[in-house]
């Protein structure tokens, strides 16, 4: 497994939208490079005959009634955003101008 | 009995004062608002409150009172009052998760659990803190200031739940909910001598928990006795139609289980790979104690081995990170929280949304969001991700190995007594250690309990003692859990509680930080 580093936190930074300085980048790099050599060992635990599992105690086809429930007013709904107009969220530029 | 009495009463007690009449929920509730003005603001308060819900504990306290007065039926616990950790949903109080990104945010609704409490009229003194969404075991993560030990106030309450269980410690609530991810309840349970359990997965809604982790994550009590937190569990519990993990069993016989008093017969495994090595001495002698007492009321000890519980750690540092992750992703200055505009160039929603994540959350999330999204990036989503889901499968063969030779496992609930504030800060891999034993449970998703089992010999801090049972099996640690509480206090003459050292008057540098 591959080691992480400063490029790859620059990276993973920018997609996980998070901007970073210089120090913090440097810095998460080196604690993040401890972590995940202190996790590799999982990678070798099981073999691919074990299956995996994603929920502790497996559900399967939970359904409700189709019928509309409780929801939120559009005040409610709009109540703890930072800007809001005309009962919608509003938001910045989605693309850049050029 | 005067109020500093009162206050240190269980629930239980509480409850069945209320009832007969020899106390109101006003009283009870107004003792316990003071002792949270005089111990937990200034400079070396305790600090377990982000926010004090006064005035609305006081009116459904009120209300219970006349309800009571009018000869109404009410719920057992009706009246007795309890805090919520700030992870949870409430209307009417702000809910912030410890974090700057939702400082202030105001829910427009009430998790599943505060629609329960306020039905069954638990006034709620307020939102405890917390390591920010979760994340940390020591409650300095938090953006809102430390927490203190009430046992020593240079050291941690734990965390991520270090509020919920500090304010129960030090008197200031005698119930508080708190949410376990891997470990969030019981390890502050047991740094701070106070008892805490993780219910099986989906046997209390998550709907309205902040999501860490969605498929570790479990609401549940925090409280000074066993049979509190089975009340309380029993309050919370059973299903909902709004969290689709939620299980359908019913929420009942837990409190019955902690008054059947006896395990005579019933066999207790010991987890070989969860004490001994990097297990300080005095928890290994504290852990061999409650064993012997056990062993002397009738239960049969044996050891039993769970040869992954090594990989458990690493699985769980690759599932937790890469499911927050995602869960946090929806934190991006658009629908609620801050908003943080970038200081230059052009504004658009995505650079808005990488300076408001930037400004809005503290290092120990991004260090797990960073981790996360690289545990699931292509190429090494199998290596990571699919590995650690492999491990959860082996960790899970591992109980069920041993549950088909014993009826419950114990180990000590944390390898350390509660280390010193600042101790680990600059270590994330030594902090993560604290969970050793708790996670396996969590990834498991069944029930585990901690309870006070003495203090350690080096230091006199408190030390844990966890029970772990099959899933859907909550009501064996609760049986188990209250045996061992009533022959440890029996031993000590009383509850652990009371060698607590008392705590000192901060109200007036309260008033002066103001």
């Amino acid at each position: 497994m591959a080691a992480i580093n400063r490029d790859d936190v620059a990276h993973l930074a920018q997609l996980a939208h998070i901007e970073m300085s210089d120090e913090e980048l440097d810095r998460m790099a080196t604690e993040l490079a401890v972590i995940v050599d202190s996790v590799k060992s999982v990678s070798e635990a099981a073999g691919a005959d074990v299956p995996a599992t994603s929920h502790p105690i497996p559900l399967t086809n939970v359904m409700r009634e189709d019928v509309v429930g409780h929801v939120l007013t559009v005040e409610e709904a709009l109540s703890g955003a930072p800007d809001a107009s005309d009962g919608r969220f509003k938001v910045p530029a989605i693309l850049e101008e050029s | 009995m005067s109020a500093s009495e009162l206050i240190r009463s269980s629930a239980a007690v509480m409850a069945a004062k209320l009832a007969a009449g020899e106390i109101t929920s006003v009283e009870l509730v107004q003792a316990h608002l003071d002792r949270i003005a005089e111990i937990d603001g200034g400079e070396r308060g305790i600090h377990a409150f982000l926010h004090v819900n006064g005035e609305e504990a006081l009116a459904v306290a009120a209300d219970v009172d006349a309800r009571r007065a009018a000869g109404e039926e009410l719920h057992e616990l009706a009246g007795v009052p309890i805090a919520i950790k700030d992870l949870i949903v409430t209307k009417g109080q702000p809910t912030t998760a410890a974090s700057k990104i939702l400082e202030g945010w105001m829910s427009p609704y009430d998790a599943t659990v505060i629609k329960k409490i306020r039905a069954a009229r638990m006034p709620m003194l307020g939102k405890t803190n917390l390591d920010e969404f979760a994340m940390g075991s020591s409650t300095e993560h938090s953006a809102y200031g430390l927490t203190r030990n009430p046992w020593d106030l240079d050291r941690i309450p734990g965390g991520s739940g270090g509020g919920s269980a500090a304010a129960v410690a030090s008197f200031e609530a005698p119930l508080a909910l708190g949410t376990d991810t891997g470990g969030s309840i019981r390890q502050p349970g047991s740094v701070t001598g106070t008892v805490g359990v993780k219910p099986t997965y989906g046997a209390v809604s998550r709907y309205g928990a902040i999501a860490m982790a969605s498929s570790l994550d479990q609401i549940g009590p925090v409280s000074r006795t066993v049979l509190d937190s089975a009340l309380l569990q029993e309050v919370i519990g059973g299903y909902d139609p709004q969290d689709s993990t939620s299980l359908t069993d019913p929420s009942t016989g837990l409190a019955d289980a902690a008054r059947v008093g006896n395990v005579a017969g019933m066999k207790i495994g010991v987890i070989k790979e969860l004490h001994g090595e990097g297990f300080q001495a005095g928890v290994e002698n504290r852990f061999n104690e409650s064993l012997e007492l056990l062993r002397e009321a009738g239960a049969e000890i044996v050891e039993v081995s769970c040869p992954n519980f090594g990989y458990a750690l690493g699985a769980y540092y690759l599932i937790m990170p890469s499911e927050a992750s995602s869960n946090l992703a929806k934190f991006d200055g658009v629908r609620f929280g801050a908003r943080t505009l970038p200081t230059e160039g052009p504004l658009t929603i995505e650079r808005v949304m990488g300076a408001t994540r930037a400004a809005g959350f503290g290092a120990e999330v991004k260090r797990r969001i960073i981790l996360g999204t690289y545990a699931l990036s292509a190429g090494y989503y199998d290596a990571y991700y699919g590995s650690a889901q492999r491990v959860r499968t082996l960790v899970q063969r591992d109980f069920e190995a041993a549950f088909e030779q014993v009826d419950v496992l114990i180990s000590p609930t944390t390898p350390t007594t509660a280390f010193k504030l600042g101790e680990k800060l600059d270590d994330p891999l030594s902090m993560y250690l604290q969970d050793v034993a708790t996670i396996p449970a969590n990834l498991a998703g069944i029930p585990g309990l901690t309870l006070p089992g003495g203090l350690a010999d080096e230091d006199g801090l408190p030390v844990g003692i966890q029970l772990l049972a099959p899933a859907r099996e909550d009501a064996r640690v609760y049986r188990v859990g209250a045996v061992l509480e009533s022959l440890l206090e029996a031993k000590w003459g009383g509850p652990m509680l009371n060698q607590a050292p008392e705590l000192a008057t901060t109200a007036v540098a309260a008033e002066e930080a103001n």
